[in-house]
């Protein structure tokens, strides 16, 4: 903007600011608003004043990508929509995904119980108690074969978010695939290779750190070599949803996508260009619509200048950062639980705002119990009405120039630099999850945010404002009561039939394997192939890696 | 009230833990009956051999002290852990977060850990620390360890209520300084350095340095541990054994002297 | 005299920021709080209680194993001669589990949104108050 425009501007600025303000808010103080990055009563030309339109926010589809990852972005494609499904047996869950597939979902995401995602089998006597409840039931091939059932692989994407295993669930859904008849290089999907959150909050840990990074690099290199649609996810959505700000989600995911590069690099046999283009920022977006899509932008415009700076690579989607987020559980409630659901819509709308690629809802009951159908649907049909009606796909970063948007999408970049050089000056991201300190980060900022609500300074309605007496008032899902049994069936039955000695031959060599440095993914293949359980497996990988024993931390 | 303690003595005499926990509190809460709690017990005080293990926060103590128990174990003896943590001078209240660390002798039938806070005592050695440690003492520990955060005055509080103290360091804490002039290392007994891994010599040294002008006639054994990687553990155990053995096995004229020693360290 | 409360988290259920604010937020309250940390048995989780010499006990599950852990904590508390100790518990609890367990003695249950002082309020009211 010419200089002297700017000095009218500046000069009217302080005259109002004088004058019409002052007087206006003698009589009608501004309220206490809280928001993580500080908000101004108005945001002008002068806020942005140090911003370059070519060079810091330039065009959609190139760097620095500020704007978007493609030209066009929903202009020419609305984002897929996804879910996040997953309770009681294989079977169960498969006709709740095949049903969100007719209803318009693209993508499946397979949600794994506690006991699966720790690696015990459902007749363990330690996991009787939680089995099937927070997620479907996988112990072997065979449930993934239920559960995968007729559905189109190589039409529909498969995500989850196991990541301590996600070498051993990929084996047992490319093995499928095989059986099937589907060529593996045919499927789609998004693994997590990123084990750094089950440390931190999501409490999913099996394996010491350098032995998981050694099963997520395996897992890396395989879908580079043989799966092209595989998509790496990144996983900072429980970051956020412990609590962290905006900016510590943003920036642990950016952290964590470089340190996995670093690994990478360091072990010598993965393309980085090709890597870094095949990660999926898997965030929590929450209901502040302009922080939220400020977010995203300055995530993607810092890790192009990041990547580009460190790397420099040939590949140029290398430098795009891909997004795509859960809306966030955290902020819902169980009071008036209806209401959710604008909560959730209007966290889909910040995530479009924001340019997010892959989108996958929480559902309004999810505060009180597993989502029931209706609830799904519910959220389904928000990203439906919110990208066909709201106009945010009818132009790409609609946002884009807003005077505010563009200060906060600079302020929270650069704060998420300053958090990524904290955690590197600390020794880098494994350094800071085994001395504690992200976790305690993480903790404080989630403790701040509880007094907020507590003493009211965050309103939350329903909760601590707006408050009705109530009875809930919608179906609540219920747990199969058989559930425990028939899972033990379902396992005394396969190990019966299973040609008992394959899987012991192949666990052997398995282990073998794992005391070395092969790559263990045509092992696991093997192992599953055979119908080894989960919990086989990971007691073979136990007795070589070990159980990891997490640092507690200082309060 | 003289009725109900009897009672709880001799349960917890008998190896009833939560008798021995209920006089925990009570020593811990009420000052009046401490006195007669003591007296009651006082014909079974004397075996146990207590260390107090003190340093400044981020030095790995209660790891060292994970893996100390696990030794101590390993040789068939018992022990009572007490891990003191500082009460918040503005709330009053505290997390008491160091049993976490010792999570695999929970189900250990010869392990006792006890939490405490410092309650606002000055030093943050509160009279009822000294009688947890008789408590235990009294009920069979072979061993006890008394935990606490040592920095200044704090540091040189424990070494009054227990035989030996052992004043724990970690490279890069940059607390040398510090404790040069609290006047801490003087009154230890031992000092180990943790976290050795991270480059010890420098601290050794200084350590070394600060011995050698000390006032003492013996100088402090330095031991150099990974508590995470389980090293040095043994060679603290060995220190501390001969230390214990030098106390108990040496003549009355030794012992004394020893003793007027060890008094002369703490005033 | 502190009232000393342990937090602890039975089963598989990784999520602890609401056990980690709850404990912080005793702690402002002025209570001694011991947190021992994510998948904990119910042996070590009584065990604790009985060497911590602890006036109240607050379970936080999310993952749905109420009616399996806590029947057996509490009858593992009673054989031990522990049942004055204050048990409550907190987390994803439907409203019919919840009514079993307050007969079985479960004190009182506080679901998602509880506020810490509202927890900090009740144990302070009726922390003492049961057993022998």
């Amino acid at each position: 903007m010419a200089k002297d425009d700017l000095s009218e501007i500046l000069a009217k600025q302080k005259k109002w600011e004088k004058g019409r303000l002052k007087e206006y808010v003698t009589e009608f103080p501004e309220r206490d608003i809280l928001t993580e990055i500080p908000t101004k009563t108005i945001y002008t030309p002068i806020d942005i004043d140090h911003s370059d339109y070519v060079k810091d926010i330039g065009f959609p589809g190139e760097y620095p990508f500020t704007r978007g990852i493609t030209p066009t972005m929903y202009r020419s494609k609305i984002w897929p929509m996804s879910d996040y499904s997953g309770f009681g047996t294989a079977k169960e869950a498969a006709e709740r995904h095949k049903y969100l597939l007719e209803q318009g979902n693209t993508h499946m995401a397979v949600a794994a119980d506690i006991p699966t995602q720790l690696g015990y089998d459902a007749d363990d006597p330690l996991v009787e108690a939680e089995v099937g409840i927070m997620g479907t039931s996988i112990s072997s091939l065979r449930d993934v074969e239920d559960l995968l059932g007729d559905i189109p692989l190589d039409k529909v994407t498969i995500r989850g978010s196991t990541s301590s295993l996600v070498l051993v669930l990929w084996a047992m859904y490319t093995v499928a695939a095989e059986k099937k008849g589907l060529p593996i290089n045919k499927m789609s999907g998004v693994g997590k290779p990123d084990v750094m959150d089950e440390y931190l909050g999501r409490g999913t840990y099996i394996f010491p750190p350098e032995h998981s990074l050694r099963l997520s690099l395996d897992f890396v290199e395989y879908g580079l070599k043989n799966i092209p649609n595989l998509k790496y996810e990144i996983n900072s959505y429980t970051i956020h949803e412990q609590g962290s700000t905006v900016v510590q989600d943003g920036a642990y995911s950016i952290a964590t996508a470089l340190f996995y590069l670093e690994e990478a690099r360091k072990r010598g046999t993965i393309s980085l260009d090709d890597f870094a283009a095949r990660f999926s920022q898997h965030t929590a977006v929450h209901t502040h619509l302009f922080e939220e899509a400020a977010k995203s932008r300055a995530m993607r415009r810092l890790w192009a200048k990041l990547v580009k700076e460190r790397y420099n690579p040939a590949n140029p989607k290398a430098l795009r950062c891909v997004i795509d987020p859960n809306t966030g559980g955290s902020v819902l409630t169980a009071q008036q639980a209806d209401i959710n659901i604008i909560r959730i819509a209007l966290e889909i709308l910040a995530a479009a705002l924001g340019g997010c690629t892959v989108i996958a809802p929480c559902s309004y009951d999810e505060a009180l119990t597993i989502p029931t159908k209706k609830a799904v649907t519910m959220s389904l049909r928000a990203q439906q009405i919110v990208a066909y009606e709201s106009g945010v796909c009818d132009t790409v970063d609609p946002l884009a120039g807003s005077y505010y948007v563009e200060a906060l999408t600079d302020q929270i970049e650069k704060e998420m630099l300053d958090f990524i050089n904290k955690i590197e000056s600390r020794g880098g991201m494994m350094e800071v999850i085994r001395s504690g300190w992200l976790k305690q980060e993480i903790s404080r900022s989630a403790y701040v945010k509880q007094k907020a609500l507590e003493d009211g300074r965050q309103v939350r309605v329903g909760l601590n404002k707006f408050r009705v007496e109530e009875d809930t008032t919608f179906e609540l899902h219920k747990p199969n009561p058989q559930l425990l049994e028939l899972r033990k069936k379902d396992l005394k039955k396969l190990r019966e039939e299973r040609d008992n000695t394959a899987v012991k031959l192949s666990l052997e060599t398995l282990k073998k394997a794992a005391q070395g440095s092969e790559n263990l993914m045509p092992f696991l293949q093997d192992a599953v192939r055979y119908y080894a359980t989960i919990g086989e497996i990971t007691k073979v990988l136990k007795d070589v890696f070990g159980v990891y024993k997490p640092k507690p931390i200082t309060f | 009230m003289k009725h109900d303690i009897d009672r709880l003595v001799t349960a917890a005499l008998s190896g009833v833990e939560s008798s021995l926990s209920r006089l925990l509190t009570i020593v811990e809460n009420d000052d009046k009956d401490v006195a007669e709690i003591l007296k009651t017990i006082s014909p079974n005080l004397g075996k146990a051999y207590c260390i107090g293990i003190t340093g400044s926060p981020g030095t790995g103590k209660s790891t060292l002290i994970d893996k100390l128990v696990a030794t101590i174990r390993s040789k068939g003896l018992t022990v009572g852990v007490i891990c003191i943590d500082p009460s918040s001078p503005v709330t009053g209240g505290a997390v008491l977060g160091d049993r976490i660390r010792m999570e695999q002798h929970y189900s250990d039938d010869g392990v006792f850990i006890r939490s405490m806070a410092s309650r606002g005592n000055y030093g943050g050695i509160s009279k009822a620390v000294g009688a947890s440690v008789a408590l235990l003492d009294a009920f069979g520990k072979d061993v006890v360890i008394v935990e606490t955060v040592g920095i200044g005055q704090e540091g040189i509080d424990i070494t009054k209520l227990v035989h030996v103290t052992v004043f724990v360091m970690a490279p890069g804490g940059g607390d040398s300084v510090q404790f040069m002039k609290a006047g801490i290392l003087e009154v230890s007994d031992i000092i180990v350095v943790n976290k050795a891994d991270l480059g010890a010599d420098g601290l050794v040294a200084e350590i070394e340095g600060i011995v050698a002008f000390g006032t003492t006639k013996s100088t402090q054994p330095v031991v150099q541990t990974q508590a995470l990687n389980d090293v040095g553990i043994e060679e603290l155990y060995g220190v501390l054994e001969k230390q214990r053995n030098d106390y108990l096995l040496g003549d009355t004229q030794k012992r004394s002297e020893f003793m007027a020693e060890h008094r002369k360290k703490k005033d | 005299m502190a009232i000393r409360i342990l937090i602890a988290k039975p089963g598989l259920d990784g999520h602890d920021r609401g056990a980690i604010a709850l404990a912080m937020g005793l702690r402002d309250q002025g209570m001694e709080v011991i947190y021992t940390g994510l998948r904990q048995t119910v042996e070590n989780i009584v065990r604790t209680c009985i060497q911590e010499d602890v006036d109240v006990l607050g379970l936080s599950l999310l993952s749905g194993g109420h009616n399996h852990y806590f029947p057996k904590i509490l009858n593992l508390l009673k054989e031990n001669g522990m049942d004055r100790v204050l048990v409550i518990a907190g987390g994803i609890i439907p409203e019919e589990d919840g009514k079993n367990l307050k007969k079985m003695g479960i004190k009182e249950i506080f679901g998602p949104g509880t506020q810490i002082s509202e927890i900090s309020n009740f144990i302070r009211e009726n922390v003492g108050g049961q057993g022998t």
